[in-house]
């Protein structure tokens, strides 16, 4: 039996070994240093790479950002941590403006190699400010990766191929999966390549596209339409920006149903493109509408009657594909 | 740098006594300034004591409770380098002026954001700058570029959008930088350049180096909350980091006493831990002697210093501002305050600048600008499809 890691682990443990391996990664955020960061990803590594290296940030997300952005032009690879993903728009601008254009702007002649961590998503109870999935702000902007691993293998190999990159990256960590989501992560290097979905479950009937916490339910849901001799293929995004064009379209090639489940928003979320994407190139493979499962266009509640009424789960998950597979 | 085609006031609002008030209360010291003279040596301006102002223009005081020790910092600088300053003043101002007329003429488009009248405080901050330093300029400096190696013909034809201008056409002015020159090119977020600056200050921490980063930003980017979060940042990390204010007295068309109810932009240094000075920035010795001052202590570990310039801007925000919420009268008191002139003046006055002198530097400014126009203008524009590159590595 491999060794199992928790999500949370599996990240902590790509950013030590990250670091480890090259003396231009550091870490810098809220509560990263002594503390541990407020989730416990980054407990023990300020002993072993001091107060330079795992820098407690004051509550000031723009310079978060900010001083990464400055340290990649000198040559260095910054990890910045926000809190949780709701503060990142306090650090919208140095993001959207500041770092997604830089290369553009000076002609191809320097790159921006930062990854910012965003803990997101909701089911624990976060409320408005505490729950949020804002990546569609970010896909939205030409010049930023956007990655949001399911599993704690990809968890770890996501974040190195991150970290690894030389563009900025916004690597949205699901809050949720944190200690539920454990598997095999191997130590070393693993790297999951940005840009590449991964095939969770086979199927010819309908094809699934999700990522992040909607993963689990989405299986369940597939695993309930077997019996009903409906065959889900269940397609793990990984990563946002650049999505996996080929994988999409492969599989829908195959099953000619496509249903996008995603715990964002509706109105111009993730599904809302790849929706277009299939209609614009794959028209004529398509049997049926291009159906979404989302978060309803509103704010996430703190009550756990409202949030369980906002987030997808197995069984609407369920009920939409059973709409799908009877168009 | 927020553009607007057209003016943001419906009617002009004179401020006619604002800036003369310090003014009336301590006349500024052109004469005396110039007596200072008096203990210039022969081959080298020093400055043992007081400040050596070259130029004229208000008495900037030092506010209450801030270190003015760097003010009186020790300087030496050869006749050569005198007029190596001189050419710089005259080279930029000229740039600046040939840009306003180049819009004019419509062969720029736009992004024209000249610092003419404030070419004091780049020339005094980046003359004693070393090439592994780091600039993060505001949008009217686009002499930090041309002190910091750029070639004139490459910052010519970034203003004209060309393939050979520094982001290759995909935007113009001051947008893009060159990080082997120590240069950082900000957005058109002002003070968005703060904490990137804190940024590149933090790697020369961190590698124990004694390069020091020298941003700049304008009064009223000082109210911007990046200025905040990357000012308290470099306090508490004792960061190498000189911030420079620039004091133009106007954020576009809002004057400093309706954007902020303080008379100094430098007191805010007190409230991150550090040392702030407010100096005349029309007096390029004055800004570089300060500027030397504030960089020694941040080479020596002893972290950020606020430089605060004043000065004034003589044309509107953009070359398309006409600026009519300001008064003759008080664009003609700034006018008189001109750091090129002023520094003229003394530099003839000590028989540094002669006719000869001022011809040879005049030539090869003249030459220069003429060059880089014709360069820019018959250089290709950017390919098409250029407009979707680069924006991934």
């Amino acid at each position: 039996m491999p060794r199992e890691l928790s999500y949370l682990e599996a990240i902590r443990e790509a950013l030590v070994e990250e670091m480890r391996r090259d003396p231009k990664v550091f870490v810098l955020g809220e509560d990263v240093g002594a503390y541990g960061g407020a989730f416990g990803v980054t407990q023990g590594m300020h002993e072993e790479f001091g107060e330079l290296r795992m820098i407690d940030m004051p509550i000031s997300e723009s310079a978060i950002v900010g001083v990464s952005i400055g340290a990649a032009l000198r040559g260095y690879r910054p990890v910045a941590e926000m809190q949780f993903a709701d503060f990142i728009s306090c650090a919208f601008d140095q993001i959207v403006n500041q770092a997604a254009t830089l290369r553009y702007r000076y002609g191809g002649r320097a790159s921006v190699p930062i990854v910012v961590r965003a803990p997101s998503g909701g089911n624990v109870g976060g409320g408005l400010y505490h729950s949020q999935n804002p990546e569609a702000w970010f896909i939205h902007r030409p010049g930023l990766k956007v990655v949001a691993p399911s599993t704690a293998f990809d968890a770890k190999g996501l974040l190195k191929a991150a970290i690894r990159d030389d563009n900025p990256v916004i690597y949205f960590e699901h809050k949720y999966l944190y200690r539920r989501a454990k598997g095999p992560v191997p130590e070393g290097d693993e790297i999951v390549p940005i840009g590449v979905a991964a095939t969770r479950r086979e199927g010819t009937d309908i094809t699934l596209l999700t990522y992040g916490a909607m993963v689990t339910p989405s299986l369940e849901a597939a695993d309930r339409l077997a019996n009903e001799d409906v065959e889900v293929e269940v397609i793990d995004l990984r990563t946002l920006m650049p999505f996996d064009k080929e994988a999409i379209f492969a599989s829908v090639e195959k099953t000619s149903r496509a249903l996008i489940v995603h715990e964002d928003v509706k109105t111009l979320g993730l599904g809302a493109e790849l929706s277009a994407v299939l209609m614009e190139e794959r028209f004529s493979s398509l049997d049926a509408p291009v159906m979404r499962l989302t978060y309803p266009d509103t704010h996430a509640p703190f009550s756990q009657v409202l949030e369980q009424a906002n987030l997808p789960g197995a069984n609407t998950i369920t009920d939409a594909l059973r709409r799908l597979a009877g168009y | 740098m927020r553009q607007s085609g057209q003016p943001a006031l419906a009617t002009a609002r004179p401020h006619r006594n604002r800036l003369l008030r310090r003014d009336v209360a301590r006349p500024h010291r052109f004469g005396q300034a110039i007596g200072m003279a008096r203990s210039i040596g022969t081959a080298v301006v020093s400055a043992p004591d007081g400040v050596p102002s070259a130029g004229a223009g208000p008495d900037a005081v030092t506010p209450r409770g801030m270190m003015p020790s760097i003010k009186r910092t020790k300087f030496k600088l050869s006749h050569q380098q005198l007029l190596e300053m001189y050419y710089w003043l005259k080279l930029i101002r000229a740039f600046d002026e040939r840009l306003s007329t180049l819009v004019k003429q419509g062969k720029v488009r736009s992004g024209v954001y000249t610092g003419i009248g404030q070419e004091a405080i780049v020339v005094g901050t980046c003359f004693g700058l070393r090439k592994e330093d780091y600039v993060c300029p505001l949008h009217r400096d686009l002499g930090t570029f041309l002190m910091k190696g750029v070639t004139a013909r490459a910052m010519m034809s970034q203003m004209f959008g060309k393939a050979t201008g520094l982001s290759k056409g995909r935007d113009s002015a001051l947008h893009s930088g060159v990080s082997e020159l120590g240069i950082f090119g900000n957005t058109s977020m002002l003070g968005a350049n703060l904490p990137v600056a804190a940024g590149l200050a933090l790697t020369f921490k961190m590698e124990k180096t004694d390069n020091v980063v020298v941003a700049y930003f304008g009064e009223g980017a000082s109210n911007v909350g990046d200025f905040h979060e990357a000012l308290n940042f470099a306090g508490v990390q004792r960061l190498p980091v000189v911030f420079i204010c620039e004091n133009n007295q106007y954020a576009y068309s809002v004057p400093i006493e309706k954007s902020m109810a303080i008379e100094d932009v430098a007191v805010r240094a007190e409230g991150y831990g550090f040392d702030g000075v407010a100096i005349n920035g029309n007096d390029v010795l004055a800004v570089y002697q300060a500027t030397l001052g504030a960089v020694a202590r941040a080479r020596t570990g002893q972290g950020p210093t606020l430089v605060e310039c004043k000065t004034y801007r003589w044309h509107g925000h953009s070359e398309h501002d006409k600026a009519f919420y300001r008064t003759d009268e008080e664009l003609a008191i700034w006018k008189s305050r001109d750091p090129l002139t002023t520094f003229t003046s003394y530099l003839e006055g000590m028989n540094v600048l002669t006719g000869e002198r001022l011809t040879e530097i005049e030539t090869r400014v003249k030459s220069a600008i003429d060059d880089a126009v014709e360069f820019a203008t018959n250089a290709p524009d950017p390919a098409p499809e250029d407009a979707v590159t680069d924006l991934y590595a």
